[in-house]
Protein backbone atom coordinates (compact mmCIF):
# COMPACT_ATOMS: atom_id res chain seq x y z
CA UNK A 1 0.00 0.00 0.00
CA UNK A 2 1.59 3.23 -1.05
CA UNK A 3 1.93 5.73 2.45
CA UNK A 4 1.57 9.26 1.80
CA UNK A 5 2.68 11.50 4.63
CA UNK A 6 1.67 15.59 4.69
CA UNK A 7 4.44 17.70 4.09
CA UNK A 8 3.28 20.96 3.54
CA UNK A 9 -0.09 22.15 3.72
CA UNK A 10 -1.44 25.62 1.91
CA UNK A 11 -1.01 27.66 4.71
CA UNK A 12 3.06 26.60 4.70
CA UNK A 13 3.45 26.54 1.40
CA UNK A 14 2.31 30.18 1.20
CA UNK A 15 4.49 30.71 4.09
CA UNK A 16 7.38 29.50 2.95
CA UNK A 17 6.74 31.53 -0.84
CA UNK A 18 6.89 34.56 1.12
CA UNK A 19 9.83 33.97 3.01
CA UNK A 20 11.93 32.58 -0.78
CA UNK A 21 10.67 36.03 -1.93
CA UNK A 22 11.78 37.83 0.75
CA UNK A 23 14.95 36.55 0.35
CA UNK A 24 15.19 36.79 -3.25
CA UNK A 25 14.90 40.60 -2.47
CA UNK A 26 16.96 40.69 0.04
CA UNK A 27 20.02 39.19 -1.96
CA UNK A 28 19.40 41.24 -4.98
CA UNK A 29 19.12 44.94 -4.24
CA UNK A 30 18.71 46.26 -7.84
CA UNK A 31 15.30 44.95 -8.14
CA UNK A 32 14.65 46.22 -11.89
CA UNK A 33 17.26 43.57 -13.17
CA UNK A 34 15.55 40.40 -11.61
CA UNK A 35 13.36 38.08 -13.87
CA UNK A 36 11.65 34.83 -12.84
CA UNK A 37 11.82 31.69 -15.27
CA UNK A 38 9.95 28.72 -14.32
CA UNK A 39 10.42 25.30 -15.04
CA UNK A 40 7.74 23.53 -16.74
CA UNK A 41 5.13 22.39 -15.06
CA UNK A 42 5.13 22.88 -11.55
CA UNK A 43 7.64 25.71 -11.22
CA UNK A 44 5.90 27.80 -13.95
CA UNK A 45 2.57 28.06 -11.37
CA UNK A 46 5.21 28.81 -8.40
CA UNK A 47 7.28 31.52 -10.38
CA UNK A 48 4.36 33.41 -11.15
CA UNK A 49 2.99 33.49 -7.78
CA UNK A 50 6.55 34.75 -6.35
CA UNK A 51 6.62 36.85 -9.48
CA UNK A 52 3.46 38.70 -7.76
CA UNK A 53 4.72 38.14 -3.79
CA UNK A 54 7.79 40.45 -5.21
CA UNK A 55 5.87 42.71 -7.27
CA UNK A 56 4.48 44.24 -3.55
CA UNK A 57 7.76 43.84 -1.92
CA UNK A 58 9.11 45.96 -4.77
CA UNK A 59 6.49 48.27 -5.80
CA UNK A 60 6.91 47.13 -9.57
CA UNK A 61 6.06 44.26 -11.72
CA UNK A 62 9.09 41.48 -12.33
CA UNK A 63 8.94 39.58 -15.28
CA UNK A 64 8.51 36.16 -15.49
CA UNK A 65 8.73 33.28 -17.85
CA UNK A 66 8.21 29.60 -18.21
CA UNK A 67 11.29 27.13 -19.79
CA UNK A 68 10.36 23.69 -20.92
CA UNK A 69 13.45 21.81 -20.67
CA UNK A 70 13.12 18.51 -22.56
CA UNK A 71 15.22 19.12 -25.44
CA UNK A 72 17.96 19.61 -23.20
CA UNK A 73 17.50 16.10 -20.84
CA UNK A 74 20.52 14.10 -20.59
CA UNK A 75 18.28 10.62 -20.88
CA UNK A 76 16.87 10.98 -23.65
CA UNK A 77 18.07 8.10 -25.69
CA UNK A 78 15.55 5.16 -24.89
CA UNK A 79 13.30 6.77 -23.53
CA UNK A 80 10.21 7.70 -24.70
CA UNK A 81 9.86 11.15 -25.76
CA UNK A 82 9.12 13.55 -23.04
CA UNK A 83 6.19 15.74 -23.20
CA UNK A 84 7.29 18.98 -24.59
CA UNK A 85 5.38 22.66 -22.88
CA UNK A 86 5.89 26.23 -24.36
CA UNK A 87 9.04 27.39 -23.31
CA UNK A 88 8.07 31.22 -23.49
CA UNK A 89 10.54 33.67 -22.11
CA UNK A 90 9.39 37.68 -22.84
CA UNK A 91 12.27 39.88 -22.06
CA UNK A 92 16.01 39.41 -22.75
CA UNK A 93 17.83 37.97 -20.53
CA UNK A 94 21.66 39.00 -21.18
CA UNK A 95 21.96 41.39 -18.05
CA UNK A 96 19.63 40.05 -15.99
CA UNK A 97 19.80 38.30 -12.93
CA UNK A 98 17.55 35.30 -13.39
CA UNK A 99 16.01 33.40 -10.55
CA UNK A 100 14.90 29.95 -11.72
CA UNK A 101 11.94 28.37 -9.90
CA UNK A 102 11.28 24.73 -9.57
CA UNK A 103 9.16 22.30 -7.13
CA UNK A 104 11.43 19.63 -6.38
CA UNK A 105 14.66 19.52 -6.26
CA UNK A 106 16.11 16.06 -6.90
CA UNK A 107 19.13 14.55 -8.80
CA UNK A 108 20.07 17.93 -10.33
CA UNK A 109 19.93 17.63 -13.58
CA UNK A 110 16.48 19.34 -15.00
CA UNK A 111 18.23 22.01 -13.31
CA UNK A 112 21.51 21.15 -15.09
CA UNK A 113 18.97 21.21 -18.27
CA UNK A 114 17.50 24.12 -17.57
CA UNK A 115 20.70 26.04 -17.01
CA UNK A 116 22.04 24.60 -20.57
CA UNK A 117 18.30 25.77 -22.05
CA UNK A 118 18.74 29.24 -20.72
CA UNK A 119 22.00 29.74 -22.37
CA UNK A 120 20.51 29.84 -25.91
CA UNK A 121 18.26 32.69 -24.84
CA UNK A 122 21.06 35.37 -23.86
CA UNK A 123 23.89 35.77 -21.41
CA UNK A 124 22.26 36.12 -17.80
CA UNK A 125 24.10 38.52 -15.54
CA UNK A 126 23.73 35.87 -13.05
CA UNK A 127 21.51 32.67 -11.93
CA UNK A 128 19.59 31.75 -8.84
CA UNK A 129 17.79 28.73 -8.04
CA UNK A 130 14.90 28.79 -5.92
CA UNK A 131 13.51 25.20 -5.34
CA UNK A 132 10.13 24.63 -3.12
CA UNK A 133 11.38 21.34 -1.51
CA UNK A 134 14.74 20.33 -1.70
CA UNK A 135 14.72 15.95 -1.19
CA UNK A 136 18.18 15.62 -1.67
CA UNK A 137 20.23 12.51 -3.67
CA UNK A 138 21.83 15.20 -6.07
CA UNK A 139 23.52 13.76 -8.61
CA UNK A 140 25.59 16.89 -9.81
CA UNK A 141 27.21 19.86 -8.11
CA UNK A 142 24.34 22.05 -8.29
CA UNK A 143 23.34 23.87 -4.92
CA UNK A 144 19.57 25.97 -4.38
CA UNK A 145 19.96 29.64 -3.35
CA UNK A 146 16.19 29.60 -1.61
CA UNK A 147 14.92 26.58 -0.33
CA UNK A 148 11.32 26.18 0.86
CA UNK A 149 11.19 23.28 2.53
CA UNK A 150 14.63 20.45 2.98
CA UNK A 151 12.83 17.45 3.16
CA UNK A 152 15.09 14.00 4.01
CA UNK A 153 13.92 11.09 1.81
CA UNK A 154 15.19 7.91 0.53
CA UNK A 155 15.51 6.57 -3.32
CA UNK A 156 11.80 4.74 -3.04
CA UNK A 157 10.23 7.82 -1.64
CA UNK A 158 8.51 10.47 -4.46
CA UNK A 159 7.66 14.01 -3.54
CA UNK A 160 4.14 14.72 -4.95
CA UNK A 161 3.92 18.59 -5.58
CA UNK A 162 -0.06 19.48 -6.01
CA UNK A 163 -0.44 23.13 -7.09
CA UNK A 164 -3.63 25.23 -7.14
CA UNK A 165 -3.70 25.80 -10.60
CA UNK A 166 -2.86 22.49 -11.83
CA UNK A 167 -4.33 20.22 -9.31
CA UNK A 168 -7.21 22.33 -7.18
CA UNK A 169 -5.40 22.38 -4.80
CA UNK A 170 -2.19 23.28 -2.71
CA UNK A 171 -0.37 20.56 -0.54
CA UNK A 172 2.96 18.81 -0.83
CA UNK A 173 3.09 14.82 0.20
CA UNK A 174 5.95 12.52 0.50
CA UNK A 175 4.69 9.11 -0.66
CA UNK A 176 6.38 5.43 -0.32
CA UNK A 177 6.14 3.18 -3.09
CA UNK B 1 -0.33 9.95 -23.88
CA UNK B 2 2.98 9.25 -25.41
CA UNK B 3 4.10 8.50 -28.43
CA UNK B 4 5.92 4.97 -28.90
CA UNK B 5 6.27 3.99 -32.37
CA UNK B 6 9.97 4.02 -33.33
CA UNK B 7 9.10 4.40 -36.90
CA UNK B 8 7.18 6.93 -38.72
CA UNK B 9 5.86 5.14 -41.85
CA UNK B 10 2.32 6.21 -42.61
CA UNK B 11 -0.78 8.29 -41.70
CA UNK B 12 -3.84 5.66 -41.68
CA UNK B 13 -2.17 3.22 -38.93
CA UNK B 14 -1.80 6.51 -36.84
CA UNK B 15 -4.66 7.07 -34.07
CA UNK B 16 -6.02 11.08 -33.79
CA UNK B 17 -4.40 11.20 -30.52
CA UNK B 18 -0.94 9.94 -32.09
CA UNK B 19 -1.49 12.82 -34.42
CA UNK B 20 -2.23 15.38 -32.13
CA UNK B 21 1.28 14.47 -29.79
CA UNK B 22 3.33 15.40 -33.10
CA UNK B 23 0.75 18.63 -33.76
CA UNK B 24 1.97 19.77 -29.93
CA UNK B 25 5.28 18.49 -29.79
CA UNK B 26 5.65 20.49 -33.27
CA UNK B 27 4.53 24.11 -31.52
CA UNK B 28 7.72 23.97 -29.04
CA UNK B 29 9.87 22.86 -31.74
CA UNK B 30 8.34 25.77 -33.87
CA UNK B 31 9.12 28.30 -30.97
CA UNK B 32 13.03 27.13 -30.94
CA UNK B 33 13.00 28.26 -34.93
CA UNK B 34 12.02 32.09 -33.69
CA UNK B 35 15.05 32.35 -31.24
CA UNK B 36 18.23 33.81 -31.83
CA UNK B 37 19.96 30.41 -31.22
CA UNK B 38 17.88 27.68 -33.03
CA UNK B 39 19.59 24.66 -31.99
CA UNK B 40 18.98 22.26 -29.25
CA UNK B 41 20.96 19.36 -28.34
CA UNK B 42 17.90 16.48 -28.92
CA UNK B 43 19.43 14.42 -31.11
CA UNK B 44 23.35 14.87 -30.23
CA UNK B 45 25.47 12.70 -31.18
CA UNK B 46 23.11 11.06 -33.49
CA UNK B 47 23.43 10.53 -37.04
CA UNK B 48 20.67 10.72 -39.46
CA UNK B 49 20.55 9.40 -43.43
CA UNK B 50 18.55 11.15 -45.76
CA UNK B 51 17.96 8.10 -48.38
CA UNK B 52 16.59 9.70 -50.89
CA UNK B 53 15.54 7.38 -54.22
CA UNK B 54 13.50 9.62 -55.92
CA UNK B 55 14.51 13.15 -56.21
CA UNK B 56 13.41 16.16 -53.82
CA UNK B 57 14.55 19.51 -52.95
CA UNK B 58 12.01 20.96 -50.55
CA UNK B 59 11.68 17.88 -48.15
CA UNK B 60 15.30 17.00 -48.76
CA UNK B 61 16.32 19.99 -47.19
CA UNK B 62 13.84 20.51 -44.50
CA UNK B 63 15.11 17.30 -43.37
CA UNK B 64 18.26 18.09 -43.26
CA UNK B 65 17.75 21.66 -41.33
CA UNK B 66 15.24 19.70 -38.82
CA UNK B 67 17.94 17.28 -37.99
CA UNK B 68 20.91 19.65 -38.08
CA UNK B 69 18.73 22.11 -35.65
CA UNK B 70 18.50 19.22 -33.38
CA UNK B 71 22.43 18.75 -33.48
CA UNK B 72 22.32 15.16 -35.03
CA UNK B 73 25.00 14.62 -38.31
CA UNK B 74 23.44 14.62 -41.81
CA UNK B 75 24.17 12.56 -44.40
CA UNK B 76 22.76 12.72 -47.58
CA UNK B 77 22.10 9.73 -50.26
CA UNK B 78 20.78 10.25 -53.31
CA UNK B 79 20.18 8.27 -55.78
CA UNK B 80 22.03 9.91 -58.98
CA UNK B 81 24.72 9.56 -57.24
CA UNK B 82 24.80 6.02 -55.17
CA UNK B 83 25.56 2.27 -56.40
CA UNK B 84 21.73 1.91 -56.61
CA UNK B 85 22.96 2.98 -60.35
CA UNK B 86 25.38 -0.14 -59.89
CA UNK B 87 22.45 -2.82 -59.23
CA UNK B 88 22.90 -2.65 -55.36
CA UNK B 89 19.36 -3.76 -53.85
CA UNK B 90 17.61 -0.94 -51.63
CA UNK B 91 17.76 -4.13 -48.93
CA UNK B 92 21.57 -4.27 -49.01
CA UNK B 93 21.96 0.11 -49.53
CA UNK B 94 19.85 -0.01 -46.29
CA UNK B 95 21.95 -2.52 -44.44
CA UNK B 96 24.63 -0.66 -45.96
CA UNK B 97 23.86 2.66 -44.22
CA UNK B 98 22.98 0.67 -41.01
CA UNK B 99 26.30 -0.68 -40.38
CA UNK B 100 27.55 3.14 -40.42
CA UNK B 101 24.83 2.96 -37.29
CA UNK B 102 22.93 5.29 -38.69
CA UNK B 103 20.58 6.20 -35.90
CA UNK B 104 17.59 7.36 -38.21
CA UNK B 105 16.83 6.78 -41.92
CA UNK B 106 14.94 9.19 -43.71
CA UNK B 107 13.25 7.57 -47.03
CA UNK B 108 11.81 8.72 -50.10
CA UNK B 109 11.45 6.12 -53.10
CA UNK B 110 9.17 5.58 -55.99
CA UNK B 111 8.01 2.63 -54.59
CA UNK B 112 4.51 2.22 -52.71
CA UNK B 113 6.06 0.21 -49.15
CA UNK B 114 9.37 0.97 -49.17
CA UNK B 115 9.59 2.40 -45.98
CA UNK B 116 7.89 -0.06 -44.58
CA UNK B 117 10.01 -2.67 -46.50
CA UNK B 118 13.25 -1.22 -44.63
CA UNK B 119 11.49 -1.09 -41.25
CA UNK B 120 11.03 -4.98 -41.26
CA UNK B 121 14.59 -5.35 -41.02
CA UNK B 122 16.64 -2.36 -39.87
CA UNK B 123 17.40 -1.17 -36.33
CA UNK B 124 17.64 2.70 -37.13
CA UNK B 125 14.03 4.47 -37.02
CA UNK B 126 12.61 4.76 -40.81
CA UNK B 127 11.09 7.85 -41.24
CA UNK B 128 8.75 7.97 -44.80
CA UNK B 129 9.15 11.11 -46.81
CA UNK B 130 7.40 10.15 -49.69
CA UNK B 131 6.63 6.48 -51.03
CA UNK B 132 5.52 6.40 -54.35
CA UNK B 133 1.53 7.46 -54.63
CA UNK B 134 1.16 5.70 -51.49
CA UNK B 135 1.97 8.28 -48.28
CA UNK B 136 3.88 11.90 -47.24
CA UNK B 137 2.88 11.82 -43.58
CA UNK B 138 5.38 14.61 -42.88
CA UNK B 139 3.05 16.71 -45.77
CA UNK B 140 -0.39 15.62 -43.92
CA UNK B 141 0.63 16.07 -40.38
CA UNK B 142 2.30 19.54 -41.24
CA UNK B 143 -0.20 20.56 -43.27
CA UNK B 144 -2.55 19.65 -40.22
CA UNK B 145 -0.83 21.37 -38.06
CA UNK B 146 -0.77 24.97 -40.28
CA UNK B 147 -4.33 24.28 -40.60
CA UNK B 148 -4.96 24.16 -36.44
CA UNK B 149 -2.38 26.90 -36.07
CA UNK B 150 -4.64 29.38 -38.41
CA UNK B 151 -8.16 28.17 -37.09
CA UNK B 152 -7.41 26.33 -33.74
CA UNK B 153 -9.06 23.36 -34.16
CA UNK B 154 -9.26 20.65 -37.64
CA UNK B 155 -12.13 18.87 -36.73
CA UNK B 156 -15.81 20.33 -38.34
CA UNK B 157 -14.02 22.35 -41.14
CA UNK B 158 -14.59 21.87 -44.82
CA UNK B 159 -11.56 21.06 -46.80
CA UNK B 160 -11.05 20.74 -50.64
CA UNK B 161 -8.27 19.15 -51.95
CA UNK B 162 -8.25 20.26 -55.53
CA UNK B 163 -6.45 18.91 -58.59
CA UNK B 164 -4.61 15.74 -58.94
CA UNK B 165 -5.56 13.29 -56.02
CA UNK B 166 -4.83 9.65 -58.19
CA UNK B 167 -1.27 10.21 -57.91
CA UNK B 168 -1.00 12.19 -55.18
CA UNK B 169 0.37 10.59 -52.03
CA UNK B 170 -0.01 14.09 -50.53
CA UNK B 171 -4.17 13.92 -50.46
CA UNK B 172 -4.14 10.63 -49.29
CA UNK B 173 -2.24 11.23 -46.37
CA UNK B 174 -4.30 14.84 -45.79
CA UNK B 175 -7.21 12.26 -46.20
CA UNK B 176 -6.29 10.31 -43.39
CA UNK B 177 -5.03 12.37 -41.26
CA UNK B 178 -7.60 15.01 -41.62
CA UNK B 179 -10.52 12.39 -41.25
CA UNK B 180 -9.39 10.60 -38.14
CA UNK B 181 -9.37 14.83 -36.88
CA UNK B 182 -12.93 15.26 -37.36
CA UNK B 183 -12.33 17.48 -40.24
CA UNK B 184 -14.85 16.88 -43.46
CA UNK B 185 -12.57 16.26 -46.97
CA UNK B 186 -14.10 16.99 -50.73
CA UNK B 187 -12.09 16.02 -53.64
CA UNK B 188 -12.04 17.83 -57.06
CA UNK B 189 -10.41 17.62 -60.33
CA UNK B 190 -10.71 16.10 -63.69
CA UNK B 191 -12.46 12.20 -63.02
CA UNK B 192 -9.22 11.01 -64.92
CA UNK B 193 -7.65 12.39 -61.73
CA UNK B 194 -10.64 11.86 -58.84
CA UNK B 195 -12.26 8.54 -59.03
CA UNK B 196 -14.94 7.85 -57.36
CA UNK B 197 -13.49 5.55 -54.75
CA UNK B 198 -12.24 7.82 -52.62
CA UNK B 199 -15.30 8.04 -51.26
CA UNK B 200 -14.39 4.85 -49.43
CA UNK B 201 -11.68 6.98 -47.59
CA UNK B 202 -14.83 8.46 -45.98
CA UNK B 203 -14.32 12.19 -48.46
CA UNK B 204 -17.38 13.74 -50.70
CA UNK B 205 -15.76 13.26 -54.59
CA UNK B 206 -17.68 16.61 -56.83
CA UNK B 207 -16.57 17.08 -60.30
CA UNK B 208 -17.87 21.09 -59.94
CA UNK B 209 -15.50 23.40 -59.05
CA UNK B 210 -17.67 26.31 -57.64
CA UNK B 211 -19.24 23.40 -55.69
CA UNK B 212 -16.31 22.22 -54.15
CA UNK B 213 -14.91 25.63 -52.85
CA UNK B 214 -17.99 27.38 -52.34
CA UNK B 215 -17.94 25.94 -48.23
CA UNK B 216 -14.66 25.27 -47.90
CA UNK B 217 -12.60 26.61 -44.52
CA UNK B 218 -9.30 25.23 -46.59
CA UNK B 219 -8.67 24.72 -50.33
CA UNK B 220 -5.35 22.49 -50.50
CA UNK B 221 -4.54 22.70 -53.99
CA UNK B 222 -1.86 19.94 -55.67
CA UNK B 223 0.11 19.87 -58.57
CA UNK B 224 -0.65 17.68 -61.29
CA UNK B 225 2.58 15.16 -61.24
CA UNK B 226 3.56 14.71 -64.75
CA UNK B 227 6.38 12.69 -63.33
CA UNK B 228 3.87 9.98 -62.65
CA UNK B 229 1.35 9.65 -64.86
CA UNK B 230 2.04 7.14 -67.35
CA UNK B 231 -0.31 8.83 -70.13
CA UNK B 232 -2.21 12.31 -70.50
CA UNK B 233 -5.15 11.71 -68.15
CA UNK B 234 -6.77 15.45 -69.52
CA UNK B 235 -6.35 17.37 -72.87
CA UNK B 236 -4.19 20.25 -72.01
CA UNK B 237 -2.94 22.22 -69.23
CA UNK B 238 -5.07 25.14 -70.43
CA UNK B 239 -8.03 23.12 -70.40
CA UNK B 240 -7.03 22.39 -66.84
CA UNK B 241 -5.99 25.50 -65.82
CA UNK B 242 -9.47 27.06 -67.27
CA UNK B 243 -11.68 24.64 -65.59
CA UNK B 244 -10.00 23.74 -62.49
CA UNK B 245 -7.38 26.33 -61.84
CA UNK B 246 -8.10 28.74 -58.65
CA UNK B 247 -9.00 31.90 -60.69
CA UNK B 248 -9.82 35.44 -59.44
CA UNK B 249 -13.15 35.17 -60.17
CA UNK B 250 -13.62 31.82 -58.34
CA UNK B 251 -11.38 33.00 -55.00
CA UNK B 252 -14.56 35.69 -55.13
CA UNK B 253 -16.79 33.19 -54.42
CA UNK B 254 -15.33 31.06 -51.57
CA UNK B 255 -15.99 32.02 -47.88
CA UNK B 256 -13.90 35.27 -46.85
CA UNK B 257 -11.49 33.35 -44.68
CA UNK B 258 -10.53 31.00 -46.49
CA UNK B 259 -6.73 29.54 -46.47
CA UNK B 260 -5.16 28.67 -49.47
CA UNK B 261 -2.55 25.55 -49.18
CA UNK B 262 -0.05 24.00 -51.37
CA UNK B 263 2.87 21.17 -50.45
CA UNK B 264 4.94 23.43 -53.23
CA UNK B 265 6.52 23.47 -55.83
CA UNK B 266 3.40 25.50 -57.02
CA UNK B 267 2.48 25.75 -61.09
CA UNK B 268 1.87 29.20 -61.45
CA UNK B 269 -0.92 30.46 -63.50
CA UNK B 270 -1.70 26.50 -63.54
CA UNK B 271 -3.57 25.24 -60.74
CA UNK B 272 -3.04 28.67 -59.10
CA UNK B 273 -3.25 31.83 -60.29
CA UNK B 274 -0.20 33.84 -59.98
CA UNK B 275 -1.41 36.78 -57.65
CA UNK B 276 -3.51 34.12 -55.21
CA UNK B 277 -0.74 32.47 -54.34
CA UNK B 278 0.98 35.57 -52.84
CA UNK B 279 -1.85 36.78 -51.28
CA UNK B 280 -3.03 37.49 -47.95
CA UNK B 281 -5.00 34.18 -47.48
CA UNK B 282 -2.18 32.06 -48.83
CA UNK B 283 -0.09 30.43 -46.57
CA UNK B 284 2.48 28.42 -48.37
CA UNK B 285 5.55 29.87 -47.30
CA UNK B 286 3.84 29.48 -43.37
CA UNK B 287 3.73 25.17 -44.57
CA UNK B 288 7.67 25.20 -44.94
CA UNK B 289 8.40 26.94 -41.83
CA UNK B 290 5.60 24.48 -39.98
CA UNK B 291 7.22 22.04 -42.18
CA UNK B 292 10.66 22.54 -40.11
CA UNK B 293 9.40 22.13 -36.98
CA UNK B 294 6.84 19.14 -37.54
CA UNK B 295 10.01 17.01 -39.24
CA UNK B 296 11.93 17.99 -35.83
CA UNK B 297 8.70 16.67 -33.63
CA UNK B 298 9.06 13.63 -35.68
CA UNK B 299 12.75 13.06 -35.38
CA UNK B 300 12.38 13.66 -31.62
CA UNK B 301 9.77 11.69 -30.86
CA UNK B 302 10.53 8.52 -33.28
CA UNK B 303 14.20 8.99 -31.58
CA UNK B 304 12.33 8.04 -28.16
CA UNK B 305 10.03 5.71 -29.69
CA UNK B 306 12.76 2.90 -29.15
CA UNK B 307 12.66 3.16 -25.28
CA UNK B 308 11.11 0.75 -23.14
CA UNK B 309 9.52 2.88 -20.44
CA UNK B 310 8.18 6.43 -19.85
CA UNK B 311 10.27 9.49 -18.85
CA UNK B 312 10.40 9.85 -15.10
CA UNK B 313 8.94 13.67 -14.79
Amino acid sequence: MPQSILIADATAMHRALTRIAHEIAERNEDSSQVALVGVQRGGVYLAQRLSLLLAAIWDHSVPVGSLDVGMHRDDLDNQLAPKIHPTVIPFDITGKTVVLVDDVLYSGRTTRAALDALNDFGRARRIQLAILIDRGHRELPIKADFVGKNVPTSLNEKINVRLKESDGEDVVCLEKK
Amino acid sequence: MNWNRKHLLDIQSLTPEEITVVLDTAKAFKAVGERVIKKVPALRGKTVINLFIEPSTRTRISFELAALRLTADVINFTAEASSLKKGETLKDTARNLEALNADIIIIRHSATGAPHFLSRFLNASVINAGDGAHEHPTQALLDTFTIREKKGKVAGLNVTILGDVLYSRVARSNIWALTKLGARVTLCGPSTLVPRVFEQMGCRVTYNVEEAIADADIINLLRIQHERQRKTMFPSIGEYSTLFGLSKARLAKTKPDVLIMHPGPINRGVEIDSEIADCGRSVILEQVTNGLAVRMAVLFLVNGGKGPQEIAE
